[in-house]
Order: C-alpha cells, then structure tokens, then sequence
C-alpha cells in the first residue's frame, strides 16, 4: 500500500554562522589528500570525493547514509586549516570590530555607562524600524565613539588600524596576522557582542577567521564523465584541490621547521585559495582561472545573478505537462477555449483515477494505447511505480487495472489548461482555457483574447500547461477561466474585445445593411444561435434587429460611439446608434462593462463570442477588401489639401523671411532661433492635422476610411499619409537638425531654413516620396525603432522593483492592507476599500442604481 | 435639502466613503421622495459592499502588475514640448523611474505658483513678480570686466538694457556685493563699478580671484530658480518656474500657498511632510500617466505611493529603499545583491519567518496570499 505520507510545514528559516566545532561535528568525514580516484578509478578515502560526502557515480553506495545515486542528498566533510585564514565575506565585519576594541583590554572603545544605553537605543531601532535601520544605528554609534585613540577603560594608547584590501589587516606599520586578528576577536567579551548586532551564545567574533573549512558535498559538485571516457571535475572540485594541496604543503613546512618566508607565502597562497573558493569576483583579487584561462565558478558566482540558484532555481520553478507552438487565429472557437494539435494533446496527460464506476470508459482508453487518440500513455500503480502502455504490456495491464490505479490518459475536449505568453506582464497573461483537441500543429485562440496575452499571428509562440491535480484544476477553473478576467483590474475596464474584422462587420451590419429574412437566419445560424424568436416579424431586416438578437432580452444601455453620436439599448433592442470600437473594443466603452455586471462573466464572455462571429460572417458575406484605389481623393479635396500644405509652406518662408530680417517676436523665454523653429513646426503641423480631417470629411466612402471611422484599424492620420499628405517628420520634438554643418543634407544649401530642407514631407505615401524625403522618413523611422529598443528593458527593470517591492502586500480580514511583517500601509485599500475590477473605471455606478429606483431621469 | 433627508444621509454617513455620499446627493433628483431616497441609498450601499475588496487580495501585485505593464506603452522621450508657450518637462517612463526611484536630483525641477486674488488676474503683477524670482547673479547682468593692471583696478560696466528689465540701480548691486569684496575700495557711477585693490600693488591675482568671486554672487532672486515663465491658466495668471524653492516661494505674501506646487518630492516632504509628498507623488505619477493617455486606476499608484512613504521618509522603490526594508532575509536576496544579505543575515542571527511570497515559493510551499490565506477544518468523524 502507499507510504504513509509526513507532512511538515516549514515554520521558519534561521540564518547563522558555523562554529569551528559545529563543522566538525556535522561533517562525514576529514579530508586529508588532494587526490581525488585511485587507479581502478574508485574514490579515495578522505580524497574529495570520498563516498562519505554522497555518490555521484551509479553503482556506489554513500558510506554514511546507505543510499544509491540520485537517494542520497550528500554530506559535508571539513578540512583542519593548517593556520587559521580570513573569511573574504567577513572582512568588513573584523575591520568594525578591530577598530571599535581596545588594544590594551579589548573592551568595546565605549565607556560603560553610554554601552548599556546604546544597546537599548539599538533594541528599540531593530524592533521599531527593522534590521537594515539596526545595522545603520549600529553604524552610527560605532562612529560616534570612533575617534578616540585612548581606550576609556584601561587608557592604553590606540594605533590606528588599516585594511589593505582584500584581506590584509595592519596595526600602525606592522602586519596583524590572522592569527592574531583571531587572539583579538576572542578576548571580546559576549556582553558587549550586541552592540554591534550579534547575539550573545549563537555567535563568537573569532568564527569569522577559519581554523576548520566545510567541504561541501560531492553531490553539490558533480563530475561530469565525457565521451571520451575522461572525467571533469567541478569548479568547486578544483578549487577545493587547490586548497587541501597547499594546506598540505604548509603542513608538512610548519612540521619540518621550514623558514618564515616559505611558511609566510604559503600562508598567504592558502589564504588566495579559501577567498577565490568562497568569491571569486573579489575587485582586488586576480580570478582563479582553469589551465585555458576559464575563470572558475566558485559559490558567490553560483548564488548571485539572474542565472544564479536563487532566481533561477529557487523563485525560478519548470514544469512538467506543457507544451509550446506556434499560434494561429480561431474566430469559430469560443473565448474560453483553445485549440490544441492532437500530436500534443496526445503527449500531455491527465492522469484520472480509476474507481468502480468510471473502469469500464478509463480502459478504454488504455486499449487504445498511446498511439490512438483518445488514448493513454502511462497507469501509475498504488505502490507509485509508473508503467508505460505499450502493445506488448497493454494486455497485462487490462487484466491488473483495479480501482485505485491512475491512468494518465490525453487530453480530450473539455480538460482544464492554463495558457500563457512571455511576457507574463499582468495577470492575464496566464489564463485557463478548456482544451479543444484540432487538427494542425498550432494552438488555436479566439481574436478576442489577443489583447490580454498581447498576441498578434506574425509567428508568436504560447505556452500550455495542463494542472494534474484536483485542487489545481478546480483553482484555475474559478479564478482563472477567461471569462472571470475580462475586467482588468488595472482600470475595471474590459480587456477583451472584438478586434479588427469583427468590428468593421458590427459596424456595417448596425450601419447600413438591410437583409432579407432568410439570409439574416442564415447569419445568424452561423453564429450559432437557433433561438431566432428574437428576430422581429419583418421581410426586410435592418442590420440592428439581428444585432439585436445577441443582446439580452431586458438590457438596457445608453452610450455614445466612437464619433460621439448616442447609442441606444432599450429592453435589448438597439435603437440607435452604431456598433463600434467605442462598444465592442476592449478598453473602452462601458456596455462590455455593463453586461458583464448585470449579466456574469459566462454570458457577456458568450456575447463577445457571438457577436465577433456575427461581425466575421457579416463581413466575410458582404466583402471587404481594400486596395490602392481607397487612398484615391475626391478632386475638390486634393485640391483642398494642396491648398493648405501650399498656404502652411507660405507661412513658413514669410516666417523665416521675418526671422531673417529680424522683424520676429521672440516668445517668451525663447531665443528668435528657437522661435522661428516652433512656429514652423506648429504651421507645419497644424497643417497636416488639417489634411488629416479633410480626408476623413470626404464623401466618397473607401474601406480604409470606414475602418479608420468605427476603429477597427487605422487613424486618420495613417490614411491622410497615405492619400495627401505626410508631414513633418520630427526628432525629439523637434525639425530635423542632424547631419552636416548648418544642413541636414549636402543636397541643401547651408542655412537653409525651408521645411523641405528639414524634413517636411509634402507628398503623400501615395504619390511616393523624394529621395530627401524618404530619408528623413528614414530617420524617424529609426529613433522610434530605438526608442522602443531602449524601452523595454528599462521598463522590465521598473516592473521587477515594482513587483518586488509590493508582491507581500494584501488585504487583511480587516480591511488594511499590511505588508509580510503586518505592518500598516493603508488603513483602507484605495482610500475607499473598493476592487477596481469590481468598480466600472473605479467608480462605483449610482446613476443605475438612481435610474432604477426613480425611473429616467433627464440629464441636463 | 429636507431634514428627514439629511437625517437619511446622516444613517449613511459611516457605512458609504464621504465623495460617495456627496455624488448621490449632487445625483438625486432634490423632490426624491423620502421612500425612494431610502431605496437609493441601500441600493448604492449593496453596491459598494458587492465592490468592496475581499481578504486576501494581492493588491500589491495587481498594483505593480497595472503600473509595470503599461510601462512598455510609454514613450521615452524625455524632452517634450506641450505647445509652445511650455516648458521643457521630464515625461514618460523616465519620469515614473524618476519618481519610483525616489531621486534626489530630479531633471527637471519645476514650480508651478499661484497667487491670491487679486493678484491673479493682474498680468503687470505676475510678470514682474516672475522677474523677481529668478536667481540673478551678478555676471548676468554684467557686459564687460575690465582689469587694470597698472591701476590695480578691476572695473566692472553693467548692461543697462538688463539692469532696466531686472529693475536694478547699481546702488543696491554694491550693497549686496560690498560683503564679498572686503578690502577693495569701491566707487560706482551709475553704469559700472571699479574695485581699487588696497593691498600690496603687485598681487594681480587677488583681482582676478575677486572677479570669479563676484560672477556667482547673487543679486536678486531666489536660489535654485533658474527660469521664470508667467501663463494664463484659465482666467488667472501663474507662474511657472524651472528650478525650485518651495520654502521661500511659499513665505510670499502674495502667493497662493494651498495651490502653489514643486515636482521634487524630497523638497515637498520637507516643506510640508510625510503626507504632503505621498500626495504629490500620487499627482506626479498620475500627471504622467494621464498624458501618456494610459488608463490606470489611482488606487494603484496610492498603494505604490503609500509604500514608498510608510516608513515616515519618502523612500524608492530600489534595493536600498522599500525593499531593504522587507523583514524576510530570502525575499531580500531574491531581489538584488543576495550575497550581502544572507552573510549580514548570518552575522546577526536573523530568522525568516516565511510570512511573504518569495520564500514560500523558494521552498515549495503555499502563498499565505488569496486562496493560500484560509485554511479549511474539517471535523473528521
């Protein structure tokens, strides 16, 4: 039967250092010899990789605990240090102390009446304002009694001590050995340990200068064998080698009574040795190199960065159970689904387990085996032990299946899946979808759910993860599930939306089509919807009755469109007004918003998918296409816009004509030069906005401009630079001024002033630019690519700090919001205690609840 | 409004935020019947209880989510020009990290000073009261230095047309210059000043050392007010400043101190305090945000802006400000330089009691956030 199973929570982490004692006493063993296998390549005894620190080797046995490779955890051993050595980390520390003790008594250099008082002024700092205040109030007082050179307690005359980098410790001229660092350290006495932040009993000063060093496990420092045959030893085995060699040497030199000098740099080579073993980035220190000239990767270098053990290894988890592809758009599929290729779905499992009612259909799947779908691919036995289905063991397995047993069966439609994009920016970057098994090989999504993963199909690439057990499937189907986070709680506005097609379809549809009663049920059978009760009795339907279908049946709503004209839902009839961007999009208008808190997240997630298929269809029945006869203009009104870039040009050389004749008013707090500049730029532009309106004022009605009208795609200003005019090109705000001396080009005269000579554009992308044109467009074509470039790391940066700062933040039973320690950061979230994603734009609505409550009111 | 209403409100008074009061009765219609207006308000009450947050809400993470993301949307660009009669301003995502980071040198300090009525509405009044502020010193308004070696005369001839728009005489520039030219005899007309060195004739250098002196000494103005620029907003005129001098500006009598801003957070917390530079804070990144046309909730910046200020010091959301400050030992070292914080946590003993994410993560266990908070008794029978 299964193991019984001992739960333990871990209560908390306690940090400290080792005493020279400790290390002996947990070690498996003392290291003696440097070398590390003996000639049948076995490890030797008291060699660093003696089997009683752990096994790395399949087949041998760990001494100390009897378990086999990959079992056992491994353990440490210790060497005796010849002569005691600095710890590198530890350096700042035995400064402090060195020159806060007396070298006559080595009582703390504070008289004893201000000691007591200071360290209950620290106690007080540590519990009211944390560690890191303590450690600058210990800072503090050690400085203020600092300047001292006679000891108050025994008077003795102070010489001033030195720290030569990295780890060398003068008196005056003479040389403190670590020996004598060590002497020093120990005659501090326990009492006067706190004040400089230690706690009394858990911690000796002289700790920090090592007689006895860890070696840590083998298992912590495996070797890798080549192919060859050969065997390369870790970092750490290297450096570990290093030191157990040179501390021999010293050994036997002290024993034969060899001379100071050799002892000296011995001492020193060993000293090297431990501090590159430990750090190996000192500033001061060259790096420990391997024979090519490889700088080694010793413990400091493991833990830090980004790629170190703790973020990459400890807050940095991997998964099992997912996969990654290409994706590609699905519009027939619902918000909350995603399409999964079947080679997927069949290498991911769910693992179920059989009991007495569900035998009989998980075998089935077992008969299939792991090449059928829907088949399985493994049964896990009560004992724990896994079992591959293959043709040659399906049979046995058919006939042992009892309840109790799991199958690990593939994903069928239905089963829960997490979805993600990097970068996983905000919530919603990782959402549950319920699995649709396709054919293809890309995930397939619905448009509508692009904006919350940032998605676009030029070759994006999604993560899936499928949970495996109860617990994290029911958490990821409540909290997760798209349709639960269609409200952003950035600003409680939805975040999914019709996109694109579905839009422009929405909009013609509400706009102007007019359907016959056969082709309007055609549409709308093909947006699967058979209840077309709601379809008025008509021949003729306008394109709002069938939009109208969609809408529930007592909803009502009034709005304004993405031109500003009202819209107007009564009892779910749209009576006026036109579905656009305004409505549809995400982030925008409040009826997603709105049916989403009368109606629930199921229903409005339901509508969004309807309605984008109704757009599609709309859209794919009537055509839409667009060509470069869309950017052609009415003639009147390519006249017009020459007129105006004409007028704009004329007022800038009469402008510059002033500057140069020195008739120009200088605005306040400008120079004429800058003056001149603005009010070009501003001619210049205002310009170009002009064009941009007369495009979109047009009559003649061009796919392009009815997408740039409902939003779809597409501004103004893309199409007056398509059809009239492109305008100024500006740098940093301003004309372009970069290139030669006195001239952005030699194709201009020096000075010269003119728009088109710093970069005023006066063709359109239509009539095709000029040389000089197009390399002005060039230029800030390349600051934007730069721009963006530099941008998202720095904002990456920002986002970590943020997240880092604020990720223990939360709402208490009580309203406050307290950070890990419980310490007070709002008394009420938000000043007022509200879930922005449960307000509409962080507001709570009392109009509707008036509305209801008195009936319409009129709005002045 | 009618007394049985004002009592219905007053019921409401502790249950509703005041601004929420205060909007449904600017929305009521005022011939509500005291029935219907008993309705309205325990609907909006059902309301706001349905919005309120639940416990255990990661407000912090959803906080740094909606301000992180956005981030990549903004434009880096740091100078800007908002029309032409504007400033230069620092904005975008170099601003936010600006203010984040809690700096202590900002790049473009700015104030914006209102005045009281009437002052307000009196151009003549602003413009020269914006000329007045400006930081002048002396070489600004000097054309020429002159050094007379033979004399051991140093003359210094003024620009007239500057001393007319700075409304100096040089009697007052050599009051306020006579302190720092001690042992010069001085002798002005009304165009220029000559300093007769007293000393030993052949020290040439002491001249020339008393000119670099002079050239920073300051005239008239305030310190730190680099740029003076009067606009019209709305139908009153103010002034905006590039450099600031809060304190000073703020003791004018003619100045409008409950409106009167600066943009450097460390001098607001020191002229007004703790609460002072949350609110700015709150109002700087907001400004930003809004004229980057992002949507972001203000709760979300009061929450980072209420972080940064807990400790009663404006402190930045960096490894030595809020973060330093984390009472776990591992949540620290996940965050940058890891080393110095488990060797510091090591020397004095720390323990790290697992209370915040980070930690739980590392060693695989629940979150003590959201669904990870409750823990579920059941009755075994």
């Amino acid at each position: 039967m299964e193991k019984a199973i001992v739960y333990k929570k871990i209560k908390a982490i306690s940090f400290g250092v080792l005493s020279p004692k400790m290390i002996q006493d947990m070690s498996a063993g003392k290291i003696v010899t440097p070398e590390l296998y003996d000639r049948e390549g076995y490890p030797v005894d008291g060699g660093l990789m003696d089997t009683r620190l752990g096994v790395v080797d399949p087949g041998l046995v760990c001494k100390t605990d009897g378990l086999k490779l990959k079992e056992s955890l491994g353990h440490f051993g210790y060497i005796e240090l010849a002569r005691p050595v600095v710890h590198i980390k530890f350096v700042k520390t035995i400064y402090d102390l060195l020159k806060a003790t007396c070298r006559g008594c080595n009582q703390v250099m504070i008289p004893t009446q201000h000691l007591k008082k200071q360290i209950s002024v620290l106690d007080e700092v540590r519990v009211e304002q944390g560690f890191e205040a303590g450690r600058r109030k210990i800072k503090e007082i050690i400085k203020k009694y600092l300047a001292k050179d006679k000891c108050p307690h025994c008077e003795a005359k102070q010489e001033k001590i030195k720290l030569e980098k990295p780890y060398n410790f003068y008196e005056g001229e003479t040389r403190l050995s670590p020996i004598e660092v060590r002497a020093r350290l120990e005659k501090i006495s326990d009492d006067e340990l706190s004040i400089f932040g230690f706690r009394p009993g858990e911690f000796r000063p002289e700790w920090m200068i090592l007689t006895v060093m860890q070696i840590p496990p083998v298992t912590m420092r495996p070797s890798i064998t080549l192919e060859s045959g050969e065997r390369s030893e870790d970092d750490l085995t290297h450096k570990l080698g290093d030191i157990v060699r040179i501390n021999q040497r010293l050994f036997e030199n002290i024993n034969a009574g060899a001379p100071e000098v050799i002892i000296e740099d011995l001492w020193d080579l060993l000293q090297y040795h431990v501090t590159t073993f430990f750090d190996n980035e000192v500033p001061q220190l060259p790096p420990a190199r391997h024979r090519g000239g490889q700088v080694l990767k010793t413990l400091a270098t493991r833990v830090s960065s980004k790629e170190g053990r703790i973020r990459h290894n400890l807050a940095g988890k991997r998964t099992d159970f997912s996969a990654r592809t290409v994706i590609s758009p699905d519009p027939m599929i619902e918000l909350n689904e995603v399409g999964v290729p079947q080679r997927i779905a069949m290498t991911l499992t769910v693992p179920e387990r059989i009991t007495e009612w569900n035998k009989e259909y998980l075998k089935e799947f077992v008969q299939r085996g792991p090449k059928l779908y829907p088949g399985a691919n493994y049964i896990i036995k009560p004992d724990g032990r896994r079992k591959a289905i293959t043709d040659d063991t399906k049979k046995e397995i058919l006939e042992e299946l009892v309840p109790g047993y799991i199958i690990e069966r593939h994903l069928i439609n239905g089963d829960i899946a997490l979805f993600n994009r990097q970068p996983s920016l905000h919530r919603m970057s990782m959402m549950c979808h319920s699995v649709k098994v396709l054919p293809g090989k890309t995930f397939r999504l619905n448009p509508a759910v692009c904006n919350p993963y940032n998605a676009d199909f030029d070759g994006d690439e999604m993560n899936l993860h499928i949970p495996q057990t109860e617990e994290a499937r029911a958490e990821a189907k409540i909290l997760m599930l798209v349709e639960t986070q269609l409200i952003s709680p950035r600003d409680g506005l939805s975040v999914v939306g019709c996109i694109q097609d579905a839009i422009t379809g929405n909009y013609l549809l509400t706009k102007e089509l007019v359907l016959s009663r056969q082709e309007a049920v055609d549409l709308l059978y093909n947006c699967g919807i058979d209840d077309l009760s709601a379809l008025p009795d008509k021949e003729k339907l306008d394109g709002k009755d069938v939009f109208s279908v969609l809408l529930p049946k007592n909803f009502n709503f009034s709005g304004k469109d993405k031109s500003g004209n009202d819209v107007k839902i009564v009892h779910g009839i749209l009576k006026t007004g036109y579905m656009d961007k305004a409505n549809l999009g995400q982030e925008s208008g409040l009826m997603l918003r709105n049916l989403y808190e009368q109606y629930g997240p199921k229903s409005t997630s339901d509508f969004l998918g309807k309605v984008s298929k109704l757009g599609i269809t709309v859209l794919s029945r009537r055509g839409f296409t667009i060509g470069i006869g869309d950017m052609d203009l009415l003639e009147n009104t390519y006249d017009e816009i020459q007129q105006t870039i004409a007028k704009a040009e004329a007022e800038a050389y009469s402008l510059i004509d002033d500057f140069q004749a020195g008739k120009l008013e200088p605005l306040p707090g400008r120079t004429l030069a800058e003056t001149v500049e603005l009010r070009i730029l501003e001619a210049l532009n205002r310009a170009r906005n002009k064009s941009g309106d007369l495009t979109m004022k047009q009559v003649k009605e061009s796919t392009a401009v009815v997408m740039a009208k409902c939003g779809a795609r597409g501004n103004p200003l893309n199409i007056a630079q398509m059809a009239g005019v492109v305008g100024q090109q500006a740098l940093r705000g301003k004309r372009i001024e970069h290139g030669y001396h006195d001239r952005t080009l030699p194709y201009f005269k020096k000075k010269d002033l003119s728009p088109n000579a710093h970069g005023f554009i006066r063709n359109s992308f239509k009539s095709g630019l000029t040389p000089s044109e197009f390399f002005f467009g060039a230029m800030t074509g390349r600051d934007a690519l730069m721009d963006t470039a530099l941008r998202t790391p720095k904002s990456g940066y920002l986002y970590r700090r943020l997240s880092n700062a604020m990720q223990d933040l939360k709402v208490e039973y009580d309203g406050t919001v307290r950070d890990a320690s419980g310490r007070i950061v709002q008394f009420s979230y938000g000043e007022d205690g509200l879930d922005v994603s449960r307000t509409q734009n962080g507001v709570v609505d009392v109009m509707t609840v008036i509305h209801n409550v008195v009936g319409e009111i009129k709005r002045s | 409004m009618k007394k049985d209403h004002e009592e219905l409100y007053a019921q409401y008074e502790q249950e509703f935020p005041l601004a929420l009061l205060q909007e449904i009765q600017s929305k009521v219609p005022a011939d509500i019947s005291q029935e219907k207006l008993q309705r309205v308000l325990a609907g909006v009450h059902d309301v706001y209880v349905k919005s309120k947050v639940s416990p255990g809400e990661c407000v912090g993470l959803v906080s740094a989510e909606s301000i992180g993301e956005p981030g990549t949307q903004m434009t880096l660009n740091t100078f800007h020009f908002a029309g032409v009669s504007e400033m230069n301003v620092t904005t975008g995502l170099p601003r936010i990290i600006e203010i984040f980071d809690a700096r202590k040198d900002i790049k473009t300090p700015m104030m914006e000073i209102y005045f009281k009525e009437p002052h307000n509405k009196k151009v003549e009044f602003v413009r020269s009261f914006a000329a007045g502020l400006k930081e002048t010193v002396f070489s600004d308004i000097v054309e020429e230095y002159t050094l007379n070696i033979f004399d051991q005369v140093l003359r210094v001839s003024f620009n007239a047309s500057l001393l007319e728009d700075f409304d100096l005489e040089v009697k007052e520039i050599v009051k306020q210059i006579k302190l720092k030219s001690k042992g010069f005899e001085l002798s002005h007309t009304d165009k220029d000043i000559s300093f007769l060195h007293k000393g030993k004739p052949e020290e040439l250098k002491s001249l020339y050392l008393l000119k670099e002196k002079l050239r920073n000494v300051m005239i008239k103005g305030l310190k730190g007010i680099r740029q003076v620029l009067p606009v019209k907003r709305g139908d009153e005129f103010v002034v905006l400043t590039s450099g600031t001098n809060l304190k000073d500006v703020l003791q004018m009598k003619e100045v409008d101190g409950a409106r009167t801003l600066s943009n450097d957070i460390h001098e607001i917390h020191a002229v007004l305090g703790i609460e002072g530079a949350r609110q700015a804070i709150i109002n700087e990144v907001y400004k930003v945000v809004e004229a980057q046309g992002l949507n972001i909730d203000i709760r979300h910046i009061m929450l980072v802006a209420d972080i940064m200020c807990a400790s009663g010091n404006v402190k930045g959301i960096t490894r030595y400000g809020v973060v330093s400050e984390k009472a776990s030992v591992l949540a620290r070292a996940s965050f940058e330089t890891p080393i110095k914080h488990i060797i510091n946590a090591a020397l004095e003993g720390e323990v790290d009691y697992l209370t915040s994410v980070v930690e739980n993560v590392m060693i695989n266990q629940p979150v003590p956030l959201g669904t990870g908070l409750p823990g579920l008794v059941t009755k075994m029978k």
